[in-house]
């Protein structure tokens, strides 16, 4: 019985917190909505007068040469790899940014710490030049 | 049991709401490429459009259908289906993050209390950023779905600026977060109105130039526009693209515009709150609209902000605006956060 209660009063409560939520679902489906009768009208309100010289790919004019997906400068992957690292760390700060008054000093000096972490690595990538443009 | 007992009231008002805010976020776009151009002429001293309607007030409309009437092409060597995905998720990136905006505070109709929020959630900030990192898969898809090769490297450049920039954005809203405690929006308004409280600008104003120069960034608003450089790019990311994919691209992008400053005046302007006066002292009602016309105020003045930057300042070189956003927006982040921390502990605790 205690048990039966606790789950009879928990249900509530729980359905209370996903139901904040039904309103973005509500949002999310007339997005997709709105953007597809908007794709659909699109696509049969203008013109179809297909040729092969207005399919090929823009390159100023001249013709295109080759497959654009080749091997780009790896700079841009080391920067999508540096984000999803420091963007981790980065979250890490808010669950303490918002308990952060109840935390007080003690809580403040471990996260200086971690600051301090943060800042080694950062320290680390610039050193060895991973955020260096210009060769 | 619950899910029978289902408010059926509560999906009409939040269905009717949904529909108006998006049909204002739409409209506020619409009349901001209008903005843009009028700003723009009035800088540079020309007339601007003034040829559909009474200064050209419909123009809008005319590029909107136009846009709409156009061939649409898509590449023989596109990839068909993230060809046509990349527009569309664009666009619903654009038009979710509104969803936990409070536009105003609560409208009283006989016993019923109608909250202007579409949804308070209590990780508002986190929703709007998850949001927002989606966005970057519509400019990346859509650059390389392409397979053009200025598109791709325009998408490229766009998708390391946004990320690149995400970071320090996020650190910077830290320190406004040990200041309020709280990731909902709406608790971060009430704080703002609360007598004897000021608005967070005057307690965060380092906080809050970052987060405006990253927000000019997430945008791909000039000065950081390398995504749309179109004197080395063509065009951009969006070369490829024709009627209304086209449209959507450039439209989300005054979606974002709106969006973003709507969420600085949240954050940091008092979002709803009347400055000078004591709301609780008048008609709710009457105080609930005058506040969403506050908030779209404070909206319109950032919007016109960010065009002024556009229409005065160059555009930035790529090494300039990575080193702007790693090595000296990301550290001053930091440090904010830090002094922030040390100061409310040591003074406000």
């Amino acid at each position: 019985m205690p048990l039966l209660n606790v789950l009879l009063t928990a249900a509530p409560a729980a359905a209370s917190s996903a139901s904040n939520y039904f309103p973005i679902g509500l949002q999310l489906l007339f997005a997709i909505g709105f953007v597809a009768t908007m794709m659909v009208g699109t696509h049969l309100l203008g013109p179809k007068r297909r040729t092969g010289d207005k399919l090929e790919n823009f390159a100023s004019g001249i013709e295109s040469h080759g497959d654009a997906r080749q091997p780009m400068a790896i700079k841009y992957f080391l920067v999508a790899i540096l984000f999803v690292l420091f963007d981790v760390e980065v979250i890490f700060f808010y669950p303490y940014a918002v308990n952060f008054r109840g935390l007080g000093w003690s809580g403040f000096w471990s996260v200086l710490m971690f600051v301090g972490f943060f800042a080694v690595g950062f320290f680390y990538i610039i050193k060895k030049g991973a955020l260096q443009w210009e060769d | 049991m619950n899910l029978l007992a289902f408010d059926w009231a509560l999906l009409i008002e939040k269905l009717v709401l949904i529909a108006i805010i998006i049909t204002i976020s739409l409209v506020v776009a619409m009349y901001a490429t209008y903005g843009e151009r009028k700003v723009a002429a009035w800088m540079q001293d020309r007339v601007g459009p003034n040829r559909a309607g009474p200064f050209g007030i419909l123009q809008p409309l005319a590029d909107g259908m136009k846009l709409f009437f156009k061939e649409e092409i898509i590449p023989n060597s596109s990839n068909k289906f993230l060809f046509i995905l990349g527009p569309c998720l664009a666009m619903l990136t654009a038009m979710m993050t509104s969803a936990i905006i409070p536009w105003g505070s609560e409208l009283r109709i006989g016993d019923r209390v109608i909250s202007l929020q579409i949804a308070d959630i209590n990780i508002g900030i986190l929703y709007v950023f998850g949001v927002v990192s989606m966005g970057v898969y519509g400019i990346m898809i859509g650059g390389w779905a392409s397979n053009n090769k200025f598109s791709l490297m325009a998408a490229l450049r766009g998708a390391s600026q946004v990320i690149s920039y995400e970071l320090a954005m996020g650190i910077s809203l830290i320190a406004l977060l040990m200041l309020t405690g709280s990731l909902s929006l709406k608790t971060i308004t009430e704080q703002q109105m609360a007598p004897g409280h000021y608005w967070n600008v005057l307690y965060q104003p380092l906080g809050f130039l970052i987060f405006f120069v990253c927000a000019l960034a997430e945008c791909n608003r000039a000065p950081f526009d390398l995504s749309e450089a179109e004197s080395e790019l063509n065009m951009g990311y969006h070369q490829e693209y024709s009627s209304m994919k086209l449209g959507f691209f450039l439209f989300s992008e005054y979606i974002n515009m709106f969006i973003s400053s709507v969420i600085m005046a949240t954050l940091f302007f008092g979002g709803y709150d009347i400055p000078f006066i004591d709301e609780s002292k008048y008609n709710p009602n009457l105080m609930a609209w005058l506040g969403v016309g506050a908030l779209m105020v404070k909206a319109l003045i950032f919007i016109f902000v960010f065009m002024w930057i556009r229409w005065t300042l160059p555009r930035f070189r790529y090494d300039q605006l990575m080193n702007l956003g790693w090595k000296a927006l990301i550290p001053l982040a930091l440090i904010n956060m830090v002094i922030t921390a040390v100061v409310i502990l040591k003074y406000f605790n």
